[in-house]
């Protein structure tokens, strides 16, 4: 266990640099004279232009700046949005809300996923498997900027089940049209997965030996059966936590979710490049973080992986 | 492809195998009429409506279906059925495009990673877990803001952008196929009779080896056609006077109170566009992947 997690931190280390490293050039790629982007149309005085080259540092070259980018970060210092706030503490503002967003859609998806998976492995061939698979089809096929605008068109403006925006203390209640909008953007590959890993460990010998052993049905599938299929759903919620945050985005935008999604679609609106550099370079970190976890995680549930 | 020593007379390679395969299933016919009558779309759209949808007159603001406007007048009383119909152009354009440089690059990354394997491979693969650490939006809202310029309508921008962060899918399965492929017997006779590495990777392991990247590539399409939406719903997209049904959702979208078709016809489009490349994706691998059937 001790070599995987040297080695699993190894490379998330490796990787963390690369991520940042692209992110950075990503945000020098084109840029020609940020001074004169940050003042404007207005012409910028010589001793303005020597006072921000000081301060931003911009005379350090490509890797000199990185280094001053990677120490901030590592700092927890994000520096200022073009409007002048701290944008560390802009973060701090939005994200309870979005960690309680993506968490509702994580729990909704995964119990989802997990029963009607179960329950279309079981009555494979079926009419609920068949369902589900045209199910999980149509959602695969409604990315989240269409499902979003038009599930709060129906549900929230035309039926009027549900609020059609929510506030930074939205209640449970009116975080769920959102969060349910958001889980559909994970649910469809979960449910795949789960299905197809309990078909594979219904076939198995150990499910035999239950049987054999007169087990209850109910206790083969739920304990022994569900326990096995776990492992590729769990190794899913690192890449799904990706996939969460992009749908968060729009999700945020559209209901109108002062959250971390929000914001940074702010950023992009008002063209406030510090803002978006920041919010996505603290994104990627936290996706970087968590698919570590998974992994060690995965480690865990799974001996096999451990001694590889 | 074809093996001439079989007394069958048809030919049984694999590509052959999963024609037959793909001539009986309907899915597959239906997906492939929705591409096309998409491609017809995008080629020539004034096939489908004489309208101009640039023509937009305020005094027809959100006014109900017509002769002349199947889908009404949106909010600035433009044609929404002429601008759904003109906006498949630039979704299908962005999509091909970006896929294809996607497509350019994985194959590349991925054959050189199977194929020489080693410290090539391990340099290579670790490139691929790089940009696979970036959540594709996030990146692309990075990158797409700094490529386009101010006056332009962004496809070019969104292409690059797409293209060079949606690769790593195709790159991670071309490897494994590669790897697979190289140690056939085929592939060691072919270096016995002295081919050089060029030609025992373009004319006998990618042949062999390209089937599944086909099918992340076709998949790949919907996405990208969905990412291009999404972008221009965010702002970072196409902008300006390019039609795109990402703007047409975010413009509906405020006044979907009022006037609910100029938000649910391109929402449609849209998803019809993604799901017919998902669909068709899947056939494709069911075809080519005997294990699943």
């Amino acid at each position: 266990m001790f070599r995987y997690i040297v080695r699993r931190l190894l490379q998330m280390i490796l990787t963390f640099f690369g991520a940042t490293f692209v992110v950075f050039a990503l945000m020098f790629a084109n840029q020609d004279d940020p001074v004169q982007a940050l003042a404007g149309e207005k012409p910028v005085s010589a001793s303005l232009r020597e006072a921000l080259t000081e301060r931003y540092h911009l005379d350090e070259g490509f890797f000199g700046q990185y280094w001053y980018y990677m120490t901030n970060l590592l700092t927890g210092d994000l520096g200022e949005s073009i409007s002048g706030r701290e944008i560390s503490a802009l973060l701090e503002t939005a994200w309870p809300v979005t960690v309680r967003l993506a968490l509702m859609a994580l729990v909704i998806a995964g119990v989802f996923a997990l029963a009607a998976g179960v329950w279309s492995a079981i009555r494979r061939g079926g009419i609920f498997d068949n369902g589900t698979l045209a199910f999980t089809l149509l959602l695969l096929a409604l990315p989240i900027v269409v499902l979003a605008p038009v599930a709060q068109w129906i549900f929230a403006m035309e039926l009027d089940w549900f609020p059609a925006t929510a506030s930074r203390n939205a209640s449970f209640y009116a975080l769920l049209l959102p969060a349910i909008v958001l889980a559909t953007t994970v649910v469809a590959t979960q449910l795949r997965v789960t299905r197809t890993s309990v078909v594979e460990n219904l076939g198995a010998d150990y499910v035999r030996t239950a049987r054999a052993k007169g087990l209850l049905p109910r206790r083969i599938i739920w304990v022994h059966v569900l326990r096995n299929s776990l492992i590729p759903f769990i190794t899913l919620i690192g890449v799904d936590l990706g996939v969460l945050m992009s749908g968060a985005l729009v999700t945020e935008e559209v209901f109108n979710i002062p959250g971390v999604g929000s914001k940074l679609a702010q950023g992009i609106r008002t063209e406030d490049g510090p803002m978006v550099v920041g919010f996505v370079s603290i994104l990627v970190i936290v996706f970087l973080v968590m698919n570590l976890v998974v992994d060690l995680l995965y480690a865990a549930l799974d001996p096999r992986i451990r001694y590889e | 492809m074809s093996d001439p020593t079989t007394l069958d007379s048809r030919p049984r390679s694999l590509a052959g195998d999963a024609w037959n395969d793909l001539r009986h299933n309907k899915i597959f016919w239906a997906s492939a009429a929705l591409v096309l009558l998409l491609l017809l779309m995008a080629l020539f759209p004034t096939l489908f409506t004489s309208a101009d949808p640039t023509d937009c007159v305020l005094s027809r603001q959100h006014d109900g279906p017509s002769g002349g406007a199947l889908f009404g007048y949106d909010f600035q009383g433009c044609d929404v059925f002429a601008r759904t119909v003109h906006g498949t152009g630039s979704s299908i354009q962005v999509g091909l495009l970006s896929t294809l440089l996607a497509g350019l690059i994985g194959l590349s990354f991925g054959m050189a990673a199977g194929y020489f394997g080693g410290a090539i491979d391990a340099v290579l693969s670790r490139g691929i877990d790089i940009v696979l650490g970036i959540p594709v939006l996030l990146g692309a809202v990075v990158l797409s803001g700094r490529l386009s310029g101010s006056g332009d309508d962004g496809v070019t921008a969104v292409t690059l952008t797409l293209g060079l962060l949606t690769w790593t899918s195709a790159a991670r399965v071309m490897r494994s196929s590669v790897v697979a492929a190289k140690s056939q017997d085929y592939v060691a006779a072919a270096r016995m009779l002295g081919a050089g590495p060029a030609r025992l990777m373009f004319r006998h392991i990618l042949p062999n080896a390209i089937a599944p990247f086909i099918v992340v590539s076709t998949v790949l399409l919907g996405a990208n056609i969905a990412a291009e939406a999404t972008l221009s719903y965010l702002g970072v997209g196409l902008k300006g006077d390019a039609l795109s049904w990402g703007l047409q959702i975010s413009d509906a979208q405020k006044h979907a109170r009022v006037a609910a078709a100029p938000l649910v016809w391109p929402s449609v489009f849209l998803a019809a566009t993604v799901l017919a490349f998902i669909m068709l994706g899947d056939a494709i691998r069911d075809a080519f992947d005997p294990k699943l059937r």
